[in-house]
């Protein structure tokens, strides 16, 4: 192919870079800005730094409530999804269950609905068919917990099958052979193995789960509230604090970031698979 | 212990839990459409009524207008995002310094709550607090209101789109062209086919796979877009922005007709798996077939 300058090329990338990450750059500007600077003329450039926004965001105990919230439920739905999703890998992998790549198929076929169409269903089997005498899933870090799954459970088993797949069974035949039970063969065997898989799941489920809010906004009402769904409380309280919305934003962000600089080559590999496979 | 009997042991939790949250919901919903219930009314009881949930949403004007938007909010993004992706990935495919570095900066977007990004362009884009509408003003005299006009608003959802998911398709793209075999390029031009024959007849045949693969994909998350328009626009301004999922979160629940609501919920699912049954049937298990 023609060879073109490549100093055109990384301007043309600059300016694409700079569409980016400006609007994320003008989510900053905002938040460190105080209420009074907001309406004049806006401008690019930031003059002086004003943390007062995250200052009263931490000071929040609502606020606080649901950062707490939001850690629980995401961390929680995600040792749960990466653990159940190892054990169904492992039972997909190394087991000859009649009709197994259709139970594969049928966990991503949850993942495929869109999410407005269960709220009503998900909202009324939490209330009222789920539920224990008087305590009903509905509001409830658990239920939260188990809800997700609904999306990131069939997430887990597909990131980690070809994790499984790729493991060799002689391992685990060998350790059979050495005497060693099921439970020892899966925790010291291939446990191991399959940790740098496991680890990308982890981290990919808990932002997924951390991200989530239309389930969160309509399942919950006081008690299991993220911090997403306060996000959006501040805008529709009379009169929006642009300044809160921000930090709170900027908070919702950074856990992503930082797991985005974590495993951001799986993501593109993850991201990529199916379009070499299709 | 038998040792299959393991291996469904193994799978028992998994399976009970996307039962009890996946496939219960899925026909519960569908019981509850053929039934008036709305637990406020002075009938709180279910009552079985056929399908005039049914009947009645047909003659649902916001219901037909709010599918009306989201296949035109669908349409726009999609063709654009696919447009702008694979110029993007052909400028990755020459060598430049700091490709990677751009790279990465590039995929940002992906990883971002959609609730979050609709909050960044609410304040990119509220006149009087976000940037755009002042340089509009400033440069082009023209005043940028999304709470105001609805083609604003419409235009300013599928920018955002277009920002958020424009990534997804570059790196599937990417990921297409790297593996493209060099010797017909070579041999295009050795017979002297310039540019645009080359697209025509090389590049867009052997990388039509990943189109169609990476279209399939985003045409399903687009088509189920809600954290985000609820954020900038509300579905607004009157229902210039109400999308299904918008159009369901904003009329199915402040209203306590949970039939109704179901029956909504039933068709977009529905059309859902039609529109990408019908994208299967017609674009991707043909070329399977041929492949034999």
């Amino acid at each position: 192919m023609k060879r073109s300058n490549p100093w055109l090329m990384v301007l043309f990338w600059v300016i694409i870079s700079f569409l980016t990450l400006f609007p994320i750059y003008w989510l900053f500007v905002i938040s460190v800005k105080p209420a009074v600077d907001l309406f004049s003329t806006p401008d690019i450039w930031l003059t002086k730094v004003y943390w007062q926004n995250y200052i009263d965001v931490l000071n929040d105990r609502t606020l606080r409530g649901y950062m707490m919230n939001s850690l629980i439920i995401s961390s929680g739905n995600a040792v749960l999804c990466t653990t159940l999703g190892f054990l169904t890998c492992y039972a997909l992998s190394r087991f000859n269950l009649p009709g197994k790549e259709s139970i594969f198929f049928w966990t991503i076929t949850n993942r495929m609905a869109p999410p407005a169409v269960f709220l009503l269903p998900m909202y009324l089997l939490l209330t009222q068919v789920y539920r224990v005498g008087d305590f009903a899933l509905a509001d409830t870090r658990i239920g939260m917990i188990l809800v997700y799954c609904t999306f990131n459970l069939p997430f887990a088993i597909w990131t980690l099958r070809p994790t499984l797949d790729g493991i060799p069974r002689e391992l685990d035949e060998a350790a059979y052979v050495d005497g060693a039970s099921p439970l020892r063969v899966i925790v010291e065997v291939v446990f191991p193995l399959a940790r740098p898989g496991l680890a990308v799941t982890l981290i990919l489920t808990w932002v997924f789960a951390w991200n989530e809010y239309l389930l969160a906004a309509t399942l919950t009402n006081f008690n299991a509230r993220t911090l997403t769904t306060g996000l959006s409380e501040y805008v529709t309280t009379t009169g929006t604090e642009w300044g809160i919305m921000a930090a709170i934003s900027v908070f919702t962000l950074i856990p992503a970031l930082i797991v985005f600089s974590l495993v951001q080559r799986h993501i593109v590999t993850g991201l990529t698979f199916g379009a070499v496979k299709g | 212990m038998h040792p299959n009997k393991l291996g469904w042991l193994l799978l028992a939790p998994t399976m009970l839990i996307l039962f009890l949250f996946g496939v219960v919901p899925f026909f519960y919903v569908i019981w509850v459409s053929f039934h008036q219930w709305n637990p406020f009314a002075a009938d709180p009881s279910m009552i079985f009524n056929w399908a005039s949930n049914y009947r009645q949403l047909v003659f649902d004007a916001q219901f037909m207008a709010s599918l009306g938007v989201t296949l035109a909010f669908v349409f726009f993004a999609v063709l654009s995002e696919l447009v702008i992706g694979y110029l993007l990935a052909q400028a990755f495919m020459k060598d430049f310094p700091g490709k990677a570095f751009f790279r990465t900066i590039h995929t940002l977007p992906l990883i971002m709550a959609p609730i979050i990004v609709g909050s960044i362009w609410k304040l990119m884009t509220t006149p009087s607090i976000g940037i755009i509408p002042s340089l509009l003003d400033s440069w082009f005299g023209y005043n940028l209101n999304i709470g105001q006009s609805a083609m604003a608003a419409f235009i300013t959802t599928v920018v955002m789109d277009i920002w958020h998911w424009t990534p997804l398709v570059t790196l599937s793209l990417i990921a297409a062209l790297v593996s493209l075999p060099a010797d017909p390029f070579e041999q295009a031009q050795i017979d002297g086919a310039n540019k645009r024959q080359i697209f025509w007849h090389i590049t867009l045949p052997m990388i039509r796979p990943a189109i169609i693969a990476t279209v399939f994909i985003r045409l399903m998350d687009a088509m189920r877009t809600v954290d985000e328009v609820l954020m900038l626009t509300g579905g607004g301004p009157g229902s210039a922005t109400r999308y299904v999922g918008v159009h369901i979160f904003k009329e199915v629940f402040p209203r306590t007709n949970y039939g109704y609501g179901s029956a909504i919920s039933v068709i977009v699912l529905y059309l859902t798996i039609v529109v990408c049954w019908l994208l299967y049937v017609g674009l991707i298990a043909p070329r399977n077939t041929k492949k034999g």
